[in-house]
């Protein structure tokens, strides 16, 4: 028998775990876990600066890894700065662990100093919420926590633990849990073989098929499956935002991107499909545009792991519910054996139709001479000066458009962004997580200088662990997207869309510690680039200053189907 | 269209305020809510009334069914299902109203559980329509206080909602 503290066995239920990093910032209610961290030396902790960066980094990690990105926090305003981290990790469904600490229990609910009730405030963010009361909780707890999190529709899980559970004068007997039993969560669940069967029929007659592809392929590890999937069916593929990677993005039958700023060959290619094969994707209004415009001639075939996703807002023909990675072998499986074929002639004639859509060339852009170099050419410069390698990370805006549109992603987990909730502030803390999790890669943030200050600190953080995170900054000294929306809609009143008095960016990454590099001219860009991505162990920033007034395009029109865009300044479909 | 979700749940803390607060974030109505502990102390048995066309009313069940501490739930409204509600009223009483209201609430199998010389308290169980419809037989002018518990309610024959 083993007499531990809660903290001990917080320490030694993270390790059972396989927690090699956590993420997190000190208080006077986690102190007593700070300091077992400190005699244990077993899990690696990095102190941020701002808690929400915290969750960001945790979350990042998880991206990149497919692992349980872990937080700690202090009671109060360590716990509620997570908030924005942990509801961006909700909303693309990202498994997370919050540890939150909390006032003492015989001073819960007085009011207390540093006390909010943090299941309360995090309670529509979370998947699942846990409250301690007694040390000897704490082990199964944890397990509880990173089974929930990990499994089915993964997503965030936070346990708030009273002060005086981790009092290290408090001893208990500790046992470590093999394995939980929750009567109530039962996650796993295999998709209905005779649903499988009615899809492949119906994929075997389809004459203009369409696979779109979501984050729910990237966050399952069935990319292999996909591309098998693919390759089988001969059938054009478009990835979501949150799904790019799961197929390489430069691959020929790859249309790009679809929905709001995808490619026109992907919103026509799904908008005159006959079969629509949606895997680990949830219909987002960013995809669909008008619901009752959408698709209206597709026989919609939907394979999620989330009930509640199939149906919410486009009415699956063919729905089933199961993990992807499930699913799709089946499929592959019952593919191999049936005797039927696809139509190979309606497919050629549906890839002649697509191939007009691709002539039409969407993505170019003008690069008139003498003036400021386009945001596209910084994204296309990195692609090519990172050979299409790197871990990319993203903030929010129309950087993060061009990024997902010009950056031809080759592998799953490479592109991590803030899909669901469109977080500013995330790109950083992101990248930081990912390169915590793989020292040895290179790992890029594309941002803005909008997104870049909302944690702007970080970059304290990354002198200390010597995070070699490359920073690209595309400066357009607006908030693009808003301005964007202002020059679209509300004759170029540009509300607060400004960046006045931006801070000289090198200037400040210096007085960090770090290397900071100013490009204003294209002709410059590759070979500054070149030495930016040089400089392997040091964070540089490259502050890029472009084009104040270039749009993103296509954008779909509101209100409208699918194949309603505007392509260009003065180009409507 | 009115229907009645039936739900056995953990009967721990936390499992009510996120199952109301799911209706609440979602934007779908709670017109009543009743819970409690069934015989198995660790599982609470609540019950409410809400409002919607299929569509959102598959949408609500599936997000239920995701809450973790949801151990099973089933649409009662779907199938063959009894229900009641407790209504406790008070009611003036005197002079020749006296006799009367005495007389609708013996119709309605009503009980008077309570008397003062100007006011009656009646206990009335029945299914909402009831006791809607008791209350607009006494004339809005009598009523001086309404208690209603909400809807309860259990599948008829050999259909169980249990673990």
């Amino acid at each position: 028998m083993e007499l531990l503290s809660g903290a001990d066995m917080l320490i030694r239920s993270l390790e059972a775990e396989g927690v090699e990093q956590i993420f997190g910032y000190p208080g006077g209610s986690v102190l007593h876990i700070y300091d077992a961290l400190y005699r244990h030396k077993t899990v690696e902790h990095f102190l941020v600066r701002h808690e929400q960066a915290a969750a960001h980094m945790a979350d990042g990690y998880a991206r990149a890894t497919g692992k349980v990105g872990v937080v700690l926090a202090t009671s109060g305003p360590g716990a509620t700065n997570t908030i924005t981290g942990i509801a961006t990790a909700y909303m693309d469904s990202i498994p997370m662990v919050i540890l939150s600490g909390q006032v003492p229990g015989h001073l819960v609910g007085e009011d207390a100093f540093q006390e909010t009730d943090m299941l309360g405030v995090s309670r529509p963010v979370v998947k699942h919420s846990f409250a301690v009361k007694c040390a000897s909780e704490i082990p199964e707890t944890i397990k509880k926590a990173f089974y929930i999190a990990s499994t089915g529709r993964k997503g965030p899980v936070l346990i708030d633990l009273p002060k005086n559970v981790t009092n290290p004068a408090d001893l208990f007997e500790y046992t470590k849990p093999e394995k939980v039993v929750m009567r109530s969560y039962n996650p796993v669940s295999r998709g209905h073989a005779g649903q499988i069967k009615k899809a492949v029929d119906e994929i075997m007659r389809a004459k203009r098929p369409i696979i779109y592809s979501g984050g729910g392929v990237v966050q399952g590890n069935s990319s292999d499956l996909l591309v098998q999937l693919v390759e089988k069916l001969g059938c054009p593929i478009t990835c979501t935002l949150m799904g790019l990677g799961a197929y390489p993005g430069d691959a020929k039958q790859s249309v790009g991107m679809l929905g709001m700023h995808g490619t026109y060959e992907a919103n026509m290619a799904m908008h005159n499909a006959d079969v629509i094969i949606a895997i680990g994707a949830r219909f987002d209004d960013r995809v669909t545009n008008n619901p009752a415009k959408f698709c209206t001639e597709a026989t919609i075939i939907h394979i999620d792991i989330d009930p509640a996703s199939i149906s919410k807002t486009i009415t699956a023909d063919i729905p089933i519910v199961g993990s992807v990675q499930q699913v799709l072998g089946d499929m592959l499986g019952q593919l191999g054996r049936t005797k039927d074929s696809v139509d190979a002639e309606a497919l050629e004639a549906w890839w002649a139709r697509i191939e007009e859509w691709r002539g039409k060339q969407c993505l170019s852009y003008d690069v008139p001479v003498g003036e400021k170099m386009k945001p596209q050419q910084v994204v296309e410069t990195l692609w090519k000066v990172t050979n299409g390698d790197a871990y990319v990370t993203s903030d929010v805006g129309q950087h993060q458009m061009f990024t997902a549109q010009y950056y031809k992603f080759k592998r799953p987990r490479q592109w991590i962004n803030s899909g669901g909730l469109g977080t500013m502030g995330f790109g950083l803390p992101a990248a930081m997580g990912v390169q915590v999790a793989c020292p040895d890669k290179t790992v890029v943030c594309v941002t803005g200088e909008g997104s870049i200050q909302m944690n702007i600190q970080e970059l304290s953080t990354c002198l200390q662990y010597r995070l070699p995170v490359k920073i690209i900054n595309i400066n357009n000294q607006a908030l693009g997207m808003v301005k964007q929306w202002q020059d679209m809609q509300y004759d170029k009143r540009h509300s607060h869309s400004y960046m006045e008095s931006l801070p000289d960016f090198v200037k400040l990454v210096e007085a960090y510690g770090h290397v900071g590099m100013r490009v204003d001219d294209f002709a410059d860009l590759e070979a500054a680039m070149e030495e930016c991505f040089a400089l392997k162990d040091r964070l540089v920033f490259m502050d890029i200053y472009v084009d104040p007034n270039e749009h993103v395009y296509p954008m779909s029109i509101a209100g409208e189907s699918m194949k309603d865009m505007i392509l260009s300044k003065t180009e409507r479909t | 269209m009115r229907r009645i979700i039936s739900i056995l749940m953990e009967n721990e803390p936390g499992a009510l305020s996120r199952i109301v607060g799911l209706f609440s974030q979602r934007g779908y109505n709670i017109d009543t809510l009743t819970v409690a502990p069934t015989d198995d102390e660790t599982l609470s048995r609540l019950t409410l009334t809400t409002r919607g066309d299929d569509r959102k009313i598959e949408q609500i069940t599936k997000q239920l069914n995701k809450l973790i501490e949801v151990a099973k739930l089933v649409d009662l409204s779907e199938g063959a299902h009894v229900e009641r509600e407790l209504m406790l009223v008070k009611l003036k009483a005197s002079g020749v109203q006296r006799a009367e209201i005495k007389r609708t609430v013996d119709i309605f199998r009503g009980q008077i559980i309570d008397v003062t010389p100007a006011l009656y308290t009646v206990q009335l169980v029945g299914d909402s329509a009831k006791l809607d419809a008791f209350v607009d037989s006494i004339g809005g002018a009598s009523v001086v206080e309404v208690v209603r518990s909400g809807v309860s309610g259990i599948g008829r024959g050999d259909k169980v909602l249990a673990l």
